[in-house]
């Protein structure tokens, strides 16, 4: 009854272009972010940081990353794992090399890196479009991973091959390393992911979204109107790569805490990440939330379900989960293209309409 | 910029004043000598016209005439193999289509290229890009110059809007929109890029009657309350006729024609070529 | 001959073998996406998963029994019998065909006329299925293939480089048996395709769907054709890769340097296939014989990729497709 924009009138451009358009889509908003900040905290426990909530918001990072190159400028990457691993490799090199500097500027930095490692990557999207840049892609992926595995130098000759986080602070907290809390994890990724998706949105809505979205449904159109290609790919390859080198840095310095990179961040971290985007929605914000969302709870729901409560071994469950999810790929893509965001979308719009079927 | 724009305007000695009381300027693109050829196949022959500032100039042919080659060399996505565009009196140097847009130019396309992924407003909006300068830092972080910028732009693309009365369209995906509202929306977005010289490709191809009179009439009206110097091409004759100072006629990649719309339907070669066969 | 060379060259001719392997797969890509401009991820997967099928039946295993297990707490593992090799090789060639038409009635079907890169995506899930589904329904562990290939070193090889250059190239047999195999399955596809009707009503889908369609040619029907026969080829692929090092899931890993060999040699050309096969395989092999040790080794992981990356920059179309022009 109480979802409508009827009485709601927008009296300035500027409320026109708001991100939620009806009211009690705001506030619905600002209780999320209220209960996420202020009140799970004080709550939380290792097992839900670990094994939800921690993944769950770096994830979502790597996945708003992946949406800007592939749901909104349209290049396909199966590279993003190996990217991640470049956020992670940069973090681990600077927290080591300057200890007095805060993790906050490590993982920013470590971004940046990954940021130009992706443009030299995007290169190629020049000349090659389609699937062809999706393999191409695999270049970076294996490439990558196999610098980080076989160069001494980017895990500090350490003899097992791994990198290990040291300890580190924000304002006096311990936020990496084994002995952080399950609420300062929590926070740290949390702070981040904020940050991240308001830059995404940001991005999205204003002209550099529109030249994205402009190459990625018709590239020649958009160039004779005025795109310049070149910077319109780059600057996605950038925005992405940033992004996801932050999550890969986050995901081993505050979530593992010690990482290698085939076992860490091998080509199936790349589907996973292109699957939460999907699933998701192609071309959302939301959607890059609700794919994490799924990809991290459905594996964490089957493993409590067939091994907790069957006593099913583990290898099984792996197994079914493959299936499930290469099956709902498959269905997501055939029944809605535009993933959970479009449904999410469909359910609002006849809610906005109830009781009256149109 | 603004010298060579008051040297095409004021300078020029044969700019005069038509009947309807519209002034006509000087030369805003000179085309000379322009030859396109596919591998084997040639598609422009040696082809020489200008287009003056403030006219609607119209280029015509049978099918296969080059008409749509020649629009595409005029917005810089053919490169042809001979021959010079000569833009506000310069030579235009080899240049990418962003660049030629970025120069003034917009233009809409036979088989509409609409963004189909975005609103209508969204693709509107994408006509303002070269007058949008925030970089991405101010954009990401939105409040401020990014946001100012973009209201700014919002109010122009609104007046355009309401010149082509499609705010009841205005948030609705372009692809849900039926044909003829698509042509207008391509149109909106062209205009909504404010450009010296606007080309259009066949922007009545596919439209009924009604359709067509309303295109005619906005055609006629950017031209008139904004000065825009307007490119056509068009199969209609009798709309042609009825809206361009100039006609280039063209078949088989050649020039066969090129006046004032009286002047070409008295052309013999044209009426061998095109007009006997099509008033039959 | 100084002794580099001819380290070289042994090098290149077993790079040649592992190449083959490569065209192989590739071979079942180029089938598909010639035919319905869909560019197969999983075919590496379907590799995989005929070989699993091929040594089930042959060991008489019984398919899900990990699951059924583990549901109805029974003990069964194999049947207690062994299948013939002749007849298990059948038995995995039709349950391929099999895959095709699933594959073709419950994904494809509901995918035509969306855009490339959608079904590009959907083969990804499909990869992503099987790699669930090989496992759930054949076991997890590595399986032994063998179905009577003659194995170990080829001593004729041996013998001769050894009388002629005072040194013996090592070659092992199943890759010559390998070449010869896939030399045999590239005629009697180009004869299918150049002498049959359907091999005609193939070529002719390839060429132009709507054409195709006006004239009376199912679409449906091409379409489990060319999965089934890419599905066929998957399973010869399968046998030669599982006799030399086994099957197991991981496999399909392998299997996706069959892309770059692909792009490399252009995705529409089955000489294209073979000959980016070659190259990649003798690359890869000299890269590492030559570079490899100065840098950590193992560069065959991403080699064959950067290589295609390399060369789309300057050739997108690949060695043998055709250029793309763009039109407004």
């Amino acid at each position: 009854m109480f979802y409508r924009e009827a009485g709601d009138f927008k009296t300035s451009y500027r409320e026109d272009n708001q991100t939620f358009p009806i009211r009690l889509d705001r506030a619905g908003y600002w209780i999320a972010l209220i209960v996420a900040f202020l009140v799970i905290p004080f709550f939380v426990n290792d097992y839900w940081v670990n094994a939800v909530f921690a993944p769950f918001f770096i994830y979502a990072i790597a996945a708003l990353g992946l949406n800007i190159l592939t749901g909104y400028a349209g290049q396909v990457s199966l590279g993003t794992g190996g990217f991640m691993a470049v956020g992670a490799y940069s973090v681990y090199k600077l927290m080591v090399a300057f200890p007095d500097v805060s993790i906050v500027f490590h993982v920013l930095i470590a971004g940046g890196i990954t940021a130009v490692v992706g443009v030299a990557f995007g290169l190629p999207s020049m000349r090659i479009k389609g699937f062809y840049l999706a393999v191409a892609t695999l270049a970076a992926q294996f490439f990558l991973v196999w610098l980080f595995n076989k160069v001494a130098w980017f895990y500090n000759y350490s003899a097992s091959g791994q990198i290990n986080a040291p300890e580190r602070t924000v304002l006096g907290v311990i936020v990496t390393g084994p002995n952080t809390e399950a609420w300062a994890k929590y926070l740290i990724s949390l702070v981040f992911l904020v940050a991240a998706a308001w830059f995404a949105r940001n991005l999205t809505r204003g002209m550099t979204g529109r030249k994205w979205m402009g190459i990625r449904d018709m590239d020649i159109a958009a160039e004779i109107i005025g795109v310049n290609p070149l910077m319109a790919k780059m600057s996605a390859f950038a925005v992405s790569s940033f992004l996801v080198g932050v999550s890969g840095a986050l995901f081993f310095a505050v979530y593992l805490g010690a990482a290698e990179a085939g076992e860490s961040f091998g080509i199936t971290k790349s589907f996973l990440i292109l699957f939460m985007v999907i699933i998701g929605g192609l071309g959302s914000i939301f959607g890059s939330f609700a794919g994490a969302a799924f990809m991290v709870l459905m594996p964490v729901l089957l493993k409590n379900v067939l091994v907790g409560v069957l006593g099913w071994p583990t290898a099984l469950a792996a197994e079914l989960e493959f299936i499930i999810v290469g099956a709902l790929i498959v269905i997501f893509l055939i029944l809605e293209p535009h993933g959970l965001a479009q449904l999410w979308r469909l359910t609002k719009e006849k809610l906005r309409l109830w009781p009256f079927p149109h | 910029m603004m010298d060579a724009m008051n040297m095409s305007t004021d300078t020029n000695p044969d700019s005069y004043v038509t009947d309807d009381g519209r002034t006509i300027g000087g030369v805003v693109m000179d085309l000379k000598n322009i030859t396109l050829r596919f591998g084997g196949v040639v598609a422009i022959k040696d082809i020489s016209f200008d287009i003056r500032e403030g006219e609607i100039r119209a280029i015509i042919g049978p099918n296969g005439a080059g008409k749509s080659s020649m629009l595409n060399v005029i917005s810089g996505f053919y490169k042809p193999q001979e021959g010079e565009v000569w833009f506000r009196g310069k030579k235009r140097p080899p240049m990418r289509p962003y660049q030629v847009a970025q120069q003034g130019l917009a233009r809409t396309f036979q088989n509409i290229a609409l963004f189909d992924g975005m609103s209508v407003l969204d693709n509107i909006m994408t006509g303002r890009l070269n007058y949008m300068k925030t970089n991405m830092l101010q954009q990401a972080i939105w409040w401020g110059k990014a946001e100012k910028e973009e209201l700014e732009n919002r109010e122009k693309v609104e007046k355009v809007i309401d010149f082509l009365e499609i705010q009841h369209i205005r948030k609705t995906p372009v692809g849900r929109l039926p044909y003829g509202l698509k042509k207008r929306v391509e149109l909106a977005r062209a205009l909504a890029a404010e450009p010296s010289l606007l080309l259009l490709d066949e922007p009545m191809a596919g439209m009924n009657v009604e359709e067509k009179e309303d295109m005619s009439r906005f055609i006629l009206d950017v031209n008139d309350e904004f000065g825009t110097t307007i490119a056509l091409i068009e199969h209609d004759m009798g709309v042609v006729m009825d809206l361009s100072d100039r006609v280039v006629v063209m078949d088989y990649g050649k020039k066969i024609g090129d006046g004032t719309p009286d002047e070409v339907r008295n052309n013999q070669d044209v009426i061998d070529a095109y007009l006997g066969v099509a008033h039959d | 001959m100084p002794e580099q060379l001819l380290f070289a060259m042994e090098v290149t001719l077993n790079g040649l073998m592992a190449g083959v392997l490569y065209a192989l797969v590739a071979l079942g890509f180029v089938l598909i996406f010639k035919a319905s401009g869909i560019f197969n991820f999983a075919q590496g997967m379907l590799v995989v998963f005929a070989a699993m099928t091929l040594v089930g039946v042959q060991q008489g295993q019984v398919p899900f029994a990990h699951l059924i297990n583990t549901i109805f707490g029974t003990k069964v593992h194999d049947f207690g019998w062994t299948v013939p090799t002749f007849l298990a090789i059948i038995v995995a060639g039709a349950a391929m065909v099999f895959v095709a038409w699933i594959i073709e009635k419950y994904i494809l079907h509901h995918l035509v006329g969306q855009p490339d890169i959608i079904l590009f995506m959907a083969t990804i899930g499909m990869w992503y299925f099987m790699h669930g589904f090989a496992p759930l329904m054949w076991g997890s562990e590595v399986m032994k293939l063998d179905v009577g290939l003659a194995q170990g070193l080829n001593d004729p090889v041996l013998n001769a480089t050894e009388a002629l250059f005072g040194y013996g190239f090592f070659l092992d047999n199943l890759d010559i048996v390998a070449a010869v195999i896939a030399a045999i399955l590239v005629a009697s596809l180009v004869l299918f395709s150049q002498y049959t009707k359907q091999g005609r009503a193939m070529r002719a889908v390839a060429d132009d769907h709507q054409a195709a369609l006006s004239v009376g040619i199912s679409l449906r029907f091409i379409w489990v054709l060319v999965w089934s026969l890419a599905g066929v080829v998957a399973l010869v692929a399968g046998i030669m890769w599982g006799s030399k090092s086994g099957v197991q899931i991981s496999l399909a890993e392998v299997a996706l340097k069959a892309l770059p060999v692909l792009m490399l040699g252009g995705c529409t050309s089955i000489p294209g296939a073979i000959i980016g096969g070659l190259i990649i395989g003798v690359g890869e092999q000299l890269f590492e014989f030559a570079i490899g040790p100065l840098v950590g080794g193992a560069t065959q992981a991403w080699f064959a990729y950067v290589l295609a990356l390399i060369f789309l920059i300057f050739r997108p179309q690949g060695l043998f497709g055709e250029k793309i022009i763009e039109r407004v």
